[in-house]
């Protein structure tokens, strides 16, 4: 019996036989430990479990997030450095092929639904309560399961690489590939699972958003006056509200496959797997632009910020980011030109992916066109701006390439393919939110990160993505398919490979460098004297930094698109100080355990669907129905700060404000 | 800093323009062999210059207006806080893009029509057909006008179109022979049709350019191009010489597994049409489409049919169709 279990873990459970993965197993065990150990020798589990495991405070869910994203992006760029290894080096097996297929599916499914996503809704939290004058979002339990849940789906997916398997079937998992006849193991399962449980965070998280701009504002600020990032994010969230059930759908009839044996994309008995490639893409390429338009967002932000002028163009910009949302959904099968489909059916893609630059191309305008008479510094949130307009320049200008069918025969699954989409989405989104966090981020923790470890990082990053990723377009030139784990040395592709790789360590350097920025500039604390650290112009710099619990003492009054700006403008043209409304008691809502305790439940049930043990699923099941009850049945959720304690925090801060 | 992201990025783009425009051997795409890459190319050309006539003025701008503007002492550019708007500007900036977009649409949908794949080449020599059917980690090519058939090795004859019938035993794949021309995806359950040629005589790479599982790296094969004489000649060694592919021979090829070049100077009648038939009756029978006969289906599987799917009645007309209007207008080149 016990020789049994021995033997089931570790012949089936855990991972064995991989140095790799031992290694990683093994320094995952001692983190544990160490954490375990910190939080009880500093006495700080009480304090994780009040004030973090169940806030409902939008800023801290967003902190959470944040963090949660930084690992990810961690564990996704080490896969990233692995691959670029084996393709350095062919003649090597320094990952084995299975390994490799693994590596390169957990690359992608991480870093779009683990590292982006988390990034923007951290983002999204931390940043539209304030700058719409909010105390908190619409529903702030809802928030904090949404969190929950992506961070155990996420947290799901990724033990599938010690216990049970990684999927290997690639991130969007074609099937029959990724159905039981081409993939028996688990990793499916997890893939599926892990899935699964975060996109209903992420549908909840969008619903959340939409509600909180529409309803939330603070008085006087009508739509055509919000700033341009909550338009980003509200275009972004209506994308989501309609993208992710399409996604939830697809993958569970994809379960339903694997575990119930029917036929929707088997080989066999009816199924057929285009229909998944359809689905997977009705979902997948408005994902894309789920991330990107928050980016867009954020520069906007920042470029009108640091020019010391007014957005160009605010009626146009809010134009572009509404039909580039819109157009999303027509785009889906120039992924897949090559299926077939016809000339009638090709021709219609290509030409409404195209549109899609015409209004990219305008917000590229209206950048430039604010800057343009401007005066502008540049701190690190500026210089990951400028360096993004170039760099999305030219991957929106591949992008248009790949869009026209017939040249796409050419291009498609090869590594022209892999470069543009990396130029679009390390040099859109991941320098957007980059240049977000730099720029959010006194406003989060009240102290801002070392500029000049920051413009190493910066400038490392640069040059690194520019080393890995331009050598690739030029081997999809070359006919090198994305997916290859070795190839001939006869091909020549291996030099420009080499190039490659080296870019991606200076990208893992650079990496490195924003970790001990971070490091730096908490051990050299400094506080930062106001909570407008950028001289900005909207709301969420009229407050303290970090901003109390409740944000807003007073609820503002808006009047003007850079509301706080022009308040600051009119005072130093000697205006009169707005006279201050009595403060009134604050309604805010109770921290919940039942977010983090219905997620732990989710994860019990989807580990237990993993490995089909019925013993796990249905006490996970049954954990899920109680905790809803349980919320459905408590009335005690809200309470209101007194009139005094405002006033007290009020004055600790220093602020009257 | 401004200094080195000016001097970087026209540098970056001319590598860029450096390793796009480098016609060494070595990049496959563009230095075709055939008049379906050819084509291929040209497009890629146009689109690049197309973009290109909009995307360097940014760049241009980009760099000039964040030197001249950037907050210095001494830099006495004009200042306007304010100034947000300007519906001229807009218009401009609208209506390029829009004038861009339309042309590479107009150009894009020529080119879409023109390079169908599955429209015939036009020439003065009957096609050679070539059935395609990608298999757990190899390729078979059957050749059913001369009853021989390779795994992981084509041969052609210069100068004649091939018509290629594509399908896959399990896992999506992709045809990919980057100097002749784009890709198709051999997908189980159905026949693709993809024409190509080689003007040259010589070897070229293909490759399987879709994931497949496993092993699916070492899906690369040789396609030799000779004169049609040596093709002849190859065809005859191959029936005189090489083993036959028997069913159970052809049962070991789908599982799994990495092989090496092969040649048969035969295999069993009807095997590709049995390939694409074969996920259908089984549990789908509720799909079945009465009476047609394989050789029947066989004229209709040109494009995308999926004979498991749907109601077939349907499918016939549609595509039946659509085989008239490509037959009818033949590639011009």
């Amino acid at each position: 019996m016990f020789q049994n279990l021995i033997d089931f873990l570790l012949n089936d459970f855990f991972i064995t036989g991989d140095p790799l993965i031992l290694g990683a197993q093994v320094s995952i065990g001692l983190s544990m430990v160490a954490v375990v150990f910190a939080l009880t020798y500093f006495k700080k589990w009480r304090w994780l479990w009040t004030e973090w495991l169940t806030t409902v405070d939008h800023k801290r869910i967003g902190i959470m997030y944040i963090i949660a994203s930084i690992l990810m992006l961690f564990r996704g760029g080490v896969d990233a450095l692995l691959m670029r290894v084996q393709l350095a080096v062919p003649q090597v097996e320094f990952l084995h092929a299975d390994h490799y297929n693994a590596i390169f599916t957990t690359h992608g499914v991480i870093m779009i639904l683990f590292m982006a996503m988390p990034l923007m809704f951290g983002l999204f939290n931390i940043v539209v309560p304030l700058q719409i004058g909010a105390r908190d979002v619409a529903y702030p339990f809802l928030n904090s399961l949404s969190f929950w849940m992506f961070f155990f789906g996420a947290m799901l997916f990724n033990v599938s690489f010690v216990i049970g398997g990684s999927p290997d079937a690639g991130w969007l998992a074609y099937p029959p590939l990724s159905e039981l006849s081409g993939s028996p193991g688990l990793g499916q399962d997890f893939y599926i699972w892990g899935i699964q449980i975060s996109g209903i965070g992420s549908l909840a998280t969008g619903i959340n958003f939409v509600v909180t701009i529409l309803k939330m504002r603070a008085p006087g600020m009508k739509l055509m006056k919000m700033p341009m990032f909550v338009w980003s994010v509200l275009s972004s969230c209506i994308t989501i509200m309609f993208a992710f059930p399409i996604l939830t759908v697809t993958l569970f009839l994809l379960f339903i496959d694997r575990y119930f044996g029917a036929h929707f994309f088997t080989l066999d008995g009816g199924g057929n797997p285009m229909m998944y490639i359809n689905l997977i893409w009705m979902w997948g390429h408005p994902e894309v632009y789920i991330v990107i338009l928050p980016a867009f967002g954020i520069f906007s932000e920042i470029v009108s910020a640091f020019s010391k002028k007014k957005l160009f163009g605010y009626k146009s910009m809010v134009f572009a980011l509404m039909s580039i949302s819109f157009f999303s959904f027509f785009t889906w099968a120039h992924h897949f030109f090559t299926m077939g489909s016809g000339a009638n059916v090709n021709a219609f893609f290509a030409v409404t992916t195209m549109l899609i630059a015409i209004p990219t191309g305008v917000k590229v305008f209206n950048w430039l066109f604010t800057m343009f008479r401007g005066k502008l510094t540049f701190p690190t949130p500026m210089l990951w701006t400028i360096a993004f307009i170039p760099c999305f320049v030219v991957g929106g200008m591949t992008g248009v390439m790949l869009s026209v069918a017939p040249a796409d025969f050419q291009f498609h699954n090869s590594y022209f393919l892999i470069a543009h989409f990396h130029q679009v989405l390390i040099g859109g989104v991941v320098f957007g939110y980059f240049a977000g966090l730099y720029y959010w981020w006194p406003k989060m923790f009240g102290f801002k990160l070392h500029e000049g470890l920051g413009k190493w990082a910066f400038w490392l990053w640069n040059i690194g993505f520019y080393v890995c990723f331009m050598p690739q377009y030029a081997l999809g030139l070359m006919g090198m398919t994305r997916r290859f784990n070795e190839y001939n040395f006869d091909m020549g592709w291996q030099p420009l490979n080499v190039v490659s790789t080296v870019g991606a360590f200076i990208m893992g350097l650079a990496f490195l460098f924003q970790v001990w920025q971070i490091a730096h500039s908490i051990k050299f604390y400094k506080k930062e004297p106001t909570g407008d650290s950028w001289d900005g112009r909207t709301l969420e710099w009229s407050i303290p930094s970090p901003a109390p619990l409740y944000n807003f003492a007073r609820v503002p009054v808006v009047d003007s698109e850079d509301a706080w700006w022009e308040e600051k403008q009119r005072l130093a043209n000697g205006g009169k100080p707005k006279p201050l409304a009595p403060l009134e008691p604050i309604h805010m809502p109770k921290n919940s355990a039942i977010p983090f305790l219905i997620s732990v439940s989710f994860f019990v049930m989807g580990f237990g669907f993993v490995w089909d043990w019925k013993w796990m699923i249905i006490p996970g099941a049954i954990g899920v129905a109680i905790c809803m009850l349980a919320r459905s049945f408590s009335y005690d959720t809200d309470y209101y700060i007194p009139v005094d304690e405002i006033e007290r925090t009020e004055a600790a801060l220093g602020g009257t404000k | 800093m401004r200094r080195y992201i000016r001097v970087l990025t026209p540098l970056l783009i001319m590598l860029m323009a450096v390793l796009l425009s480098g016609c060494g051997e070595q990049y496959l795409v563009l230095d075709p062999k055939g008049p379906i890459g050819e084509s291929q190319k040209d497009l890629i050309y146009i689109t690049t210059i197309l973009c290109l006539v909009i995307v360097v003025p940014v760049l241009i701008l980009t760099g000039y207006i964040v030197w001249r503007y950037r907050d210095k002492k001494g830099n006495n550019a004009p200042y306007q806080p304010n100034w947000n708007h300007s519906t001229k500007l807009e218009i401009i900036w609208w209506s390029i893009p829009i004038v861009i977009i339309a042309i590479l649409a107009i150009v894009t949908a020529k080119y879409t029509y023109e390079l169908e794949p599955s429209k015939p080449i036009a020439s003065a020599k009957a096609p050679i057909t070539i059935e395609v059917t990608s298999l757990d980690w190899k390729w078979l090519f059957t050749y059913p006008e001369e009853g021989i058939s390779t795994v992981n090795y084509l041969q052609i004859p210069e100068g004649t179109p091939i018509q290629f019938r594509l399908t896959s035993d399990t896992a999506m794949n992709s045809f990919w022979i980057p100097q002749l021309g784009g890709q198709i995806y051999t997908m189980s359950g159905m026949a693709m049709t993809l024409y190509l040629q080689a003007d040259e005589i010589g070897n070229y790479y293909g490759s399987g350019a879709n994931f497949t599982g496993e092993h699916f790296a070492q899906m690369t094969f040789n396609v030799k191009t000779t004169s049609e004489d040596d093709y002849k000649a190859w065809v005859q060694e191959v029936k005189t010489t090489a083993p036959a592919l028997t069913q159970e021979g052809f049962e070991k090829l789908t599982e799994p597994s990495v092989e090496t070049v092969q040649s048969f100077s035969s295999f069993p009648e009807g095997l590709f049409q049995k390939v694409v038939m074969q996920y259908i009756g089984e549990g789908g029978s509720a799909h079945h489409h009465g009476g047609s006969t394989a050789a029947e289906e066989d004229t209709n599987m040109d494009h995308d049919m999926d004979m498991s799917d749907t109601d077939m009645k349907d499918m016939d007309g549609m595509d039946m169709n659509h085989d008239q209007e490509t037959s009818t207008n033949q590639h011009s080149h």
